[in-house]
């Protein structure tokens, strides 16, 4: 009777919480037609300086040609995972293109590129593993480490001194208990160009403190995939690192290969254990052909212009430079990085004012025709929230005339709304 | 039972026999086969326990080639198979180069039929691909969200009945990211024993406390469970504080993709009324396959799709395209659009692919003006049927609903698994067999998917093969014989049960 009343009188909390109208991620910008080089958003022609298409593959005759053959040959979805009459030729194909791409011995293909290091992760690292991953990384590596169970530590960002300790402390944390730290596992997360600082992690180093200490290295290259490097290859090319030295590369081809999925690469040893552990593999529907069929041509392209690398790289210090110097802005992230961040220089004091103040610059770029986007955050979410952005995005299809307009125009904004 | 009692001395064996070979490995008799560690890292701890490996080297090896099969055609109703040889006891393969033409394909998720190279949907796609391109390289909330976004999920929408939807890139994504977006910690989620991974992983992932109740393989969902769980909830409160949960979800599915059973959602909502809870309706399998019009298992029963909070579904089974959805009110879907993990970091849906969407939802609907949806609708529900009857007529153990599209056939026995595929195989015919770890250890069975495109011909075919092959493997399990209609295959007059 008791249990009755107790049912009648609880009341829960509404599903969800109602959401401001004028939150500002609610309001999606609209883009008509395709996000290429000149992108039409909310009605209004830009310069497109906002979407990842660094190779500016997105708009490319051959890539469109290759994905529609593909589309007339097994029409548009795969119908089932890849155990399960969903692999494809085109699928062994890629997956063959990239090892050798990459050197390395075999490759694994996702059917997204956030479910890709999501899912990576806790095929490998367990409960009771231990994890060093920097402060800075992406959020598709913060719900890996999650979903792993594992012990996670964080280090700061690119300090290889905090690093070191955290490893010593774990050294001293072993000798008091060597049978369970025989079958500790233990691994370092880092990435190749962070996307939320525009840097890089300084790989040689990591190197060493691996072999010092035995730990097991995990790379993600979203971003550095076919930017870093002279050919391309990324970050282990751009040190000139073996790459068996990494014991995962884990890379999506929705930046430089303007495909959608993404993929691990690897040796055998490591990477066949993910077909049959990695639940994004096994449990997910396979790519569409198109899309693969889009990612192999684009492949193609890269291997046969490696030259676009180094314009690519020549823009971006380019844009470094014009952009020094914007009163009330700093540019954050390396000199031949891609993906720049603005911040601003001192804040207003809460975040939302933040916000709401680079809404103002890129409202302003905007109607002048530059198409900027400010980096989106889950604030709740985030273990380490980075500071509010304004993201600017490098392509080899821009010209220098509008690389200086978008840094002019970037002056301008900044002049008219932050004095 | 004596069924029973052989699976597992089947399995005995195969365990033994796998210790054996370890052994020998160990010991550098056997050549050992798999890839190995690097010289350098050999001081590392290891990647991989040698326990944890023990079925993957010793049981899935030896039946390898069932699975993975790689295909060069439309996974359509018939489909082109690259043929594979293993010299080494499947620890590698080779391909001939040879192509096995025309088999037919019960195992691709294919429910309606659009898994096409022609057609309006595929022309409607080209046109798409050759103007927005294949990617977007970038977020919905940055500069991903195309018009043909808003256009899908209007249209989606109004398909399900719901005031307003929100598409995703991928189906298992849209669990993993969106129950945590829904309830965190504090909260409380029910979920069927026999849920798919994608939701698992989401519970998991949001911080809230998991309970389990049991699926009951006749009923659907065991509601005494459900309702006892639900009792003891709101009563107890949370374990340690006993503080009132916040909220309570309950996650079912509509069809459960390895019993075909079907989930008794007229209950559950009733349930969920009287208790004030949410639910979340999984309806990966059972969008496009069920109901009269095509739209699920809220069709099905017909109910109101507004009891239902969340629904959610993938389009990678009955639209031949990838992706997955969520429907449900106005609020619930904005909250989703800001707060969403996918909406924030996840690269938003290929055109193309949302052109094919948008096309084949039409189609189902008939708003493209032809009948074609709603005839493939009712021939997938008369195979589905006549399949089921004929299965079932012959002897073996069928798991499921009558209607669902999705018929497990018991299979038991761990050597039969492998056989009844290769046999299969050799007959032409394409299925999907499963044993441990997506069912429990002694019931592995073949899994049938039935397709609207599928002629009775095709199935005829089928069900003379797979006839003989359960002769030959004694698959008829089943004591009950059902007597076989005569010649009036799709009425639904009562038949006699005698039992053996």
């Amino acid at each position: 009777q008791e249990k009755e009343e107790l049912i009648e009188e609880w009341q829960p909390e509404p599903l969800v919480p109602p959401v401001p109208k004028d939150h500002p991620a609610l309001n999606y910008n609209i883009v008509s037609g395709p996000p290429t080089h000149i992108i039409t958003v909310n009605g209004k022609e830009c310069i497109n300086f906002a979407s990842f298409n660094f190779l500016g593959l997105l708009n490319n005759e051959k890539v469109k040609s290759a994905a529609q053959s593909s589309l007339k040959k097994y029409g548009v979805g795969t119908c089932g995972p890849r155990g399960f009459y969903g692999t494809f030729d085109v699928h062994l194909e890629l997956e063959e293109r990239l090892a050798k791409f990459m050197r390395t011995e075999e490759a694994i293909i996702y059917s997204y590129g956030f479910a890709t290091i999501a899912s990576a992760i806790p095929a490998y690292s367990k409960r009771g593993d231990i994890v060093f991953v920097d402060e800075a990384a992406c959020f598709a590596i913060q719900k890996g480490l999650q979903a792993s169970r594992s012990n996670i530590k964080l280090f700061k960002h690119n300090d290889m001194a905090d690093l070191e300790r955290l490893l010593k402390e774990q050294e001293t944390e072993d000798q008091k208990n060597p049978r369970k730290a025989r079958v500790t596992r233990r691994f370092i997360v880092v990435e190749g160009l962070y996307m939320n600082t525009g840097d890089i992690c300084p790989l040689p180093e990591l190197i060493k403190l691996k072999y010092k200490y035995k730990v097991r290295i995990f790379l993600e290259e979203s971003l550095s995939f076919g930017v870093l490097g002279q050919h391309g290859r990324g970050i282990t090319e751009h040190f000139g690192i073996n790459i068996d030295d990494i014991d995962l590369i884990s890379a999506n081809m929705e930046n430089s290969l303007a495909s959608i999925g993404g993929f691990c690469c690897g040796r055998s040893f490591i990477i066949d254990h993910q077909r049959l552990s990695g639940q994004g593999y096994c449990f997910s529907a396979s790519l569409p052909p198109l899309l693969a069929a889009a990612a192999i041509e684009a492949l193609n392209i890269m291997e046969d212009n490696p030259d676009i690398f180094q314009t690519l790289r020549a823009k971006c210090e380019w844009i470094h430079k014009a952009l020094q110097g914007i009163s009330g802005l700093k540019v954050v992230g390396e000199s031949f990085s891609p993906a720049l961040h603005l911040q601003l220089e001192e804040s207003c004091g809460s975040r939302e004012n933040d916000v709401k103040l680079l809404k103002r610059v890129v409202d302003y770029c905007m109607n002048s025709g530059i198409a900027l986007t400010q980096a989106r955050y889950l604030e709740k979410e985030e273990k380490c929230l980075p500071p509010p952005s304004i993201r600017v995005v490098i392509t080899v299809e821009q010209t220098e005339q509008e690389l200086d307009k978008a840094a002019s125009l970037l002056k301008e904004a900044a002049q008219s709304v932050l004095n | 039972m004596l069924v029973a009692v052989l699976t597992y001395v089947g399995y005995g064996v195969l365990t033994l026999f796998g210790y054996l070979r370890d052994f020998m490995r160990q010991w550098k008799i056997e050549k050992c086969q798999n890839a190995t560690e690097r010289e350098e890292q050999k001081d590392f701890v290891p990647l991989y326990q040698d326990f944890e490996n023990f079925y993957n080297r010793n049981l899935y090896m030896r039946i390898r080639d069932s699975w993975n099969r790689p295909i060069c055609s439309v996974p359509g109703a018939k489909v082109d198979m690259m043929e594979r040889v293993s010299h080494d006891y499947n620890w590698t393969f080779t391909y001939t180069g040879r192509v096995i033409k025309d088999i037919i394909n019960m195992g691709s998720y294919n429910y309606l039929g659009f898994a096409q190279k022609t057609g309006a949907c595929q022309e409607a796609a080209a046109k798409v691909l050759s103007q927005y391109g294949a990617g977007v390289c970038s977020t919905r909330q940055e500069m991903g969200n195309l018009d043909k976004h808003e256009e899908l999920e209007k249209l989606v929408a109004r398909f399900l009945g719901v005031e307003s939807a929100m598409a995703y890139g991928m189906g298992f994504a849209t669990n993993s990211m969106n129950i945590p977006a829904l309830v965190g910690k504090g909260c409380l989620i029910l979920s069927d024993e026999l849920n798919h991974a994608s939701l698992v992983l989401g519970a998991r992932l949001s911080g809230a406390t998991i309970r389990i109740f049991k699926h009951n393989i006749i009923s659907g969902a065991d509601m005494q469970s459900l309702e006892k769980l639900l009792k003891d909830a709101i009563v107890h409160g949370q374990p340690r504080t006993r503080r009132p949960w916040k909220k309570i979800l309950i996650l079912v599915e509509g069809i459960y993709s390895m019993e075909g059973s079907i989930v008794r959602l007229p209950e559950v909502i009733a349930l969920k009324k009287k208790y004030k809870s949410y639910l979340y309706l999984d309806e990966a399998h059972s969008i496009g396959a069920l109901g009269p019009s095509g739209r699920g298992v809220v069709d099905y029963f017909g109910l109101n799709p507004e009891d239902v909070d969340v629904m959610m579904g993938t389009f990678t089974k009955s639209f031949g395209a990838a992706g997955g959805y969520i429907g449900g009110k106005k609020e619930l879907i904005d909250y989703l659009r800001t707060y969403s993990h996918s909406a924030a970091y996840a690269t938003s849906m290929s055109p193309p692919v949302v052109e094919q969407i948008i096309t084949s939802v039409k189609c189902i609907m008939g708003e493209d003006g032809t009948t074609i949806g709603r005839a493939r609708v009712q021939q997938l529900a008369e195979n589905t049927r006549y399949f089921r009857r004929r299965l079932k007529e012959m002897g073996f153990i069928i798991y499921g609903n009558e209607d669902s599209p999705v018929v497990p056939l018991m299979l038991y026995m761990p050597a039969k698994i492998g056989a009844f595929g290769r046999e299969m195989l050799k007959r032409n015919i394409g299925v999907v067999v499963v044993g441990f770890p997506a069912t429990p250890i002694i019931e592995s069975r073949a899994r049938f998917c039935l397709s609207a495109a599928h002629t009775k011909e095709m199935l005829d075919t089928a069900l003379k093969e797979i006839n003989e092959v359960g002769d030959l493997l004694q698959l008829k399990y089943s004591r009950r014989r059902l007597v076989p209609l005569l010649d009036r295959p799709f009425d639904e007059t009562t038949y006699e049960e005698t039992e053996d």
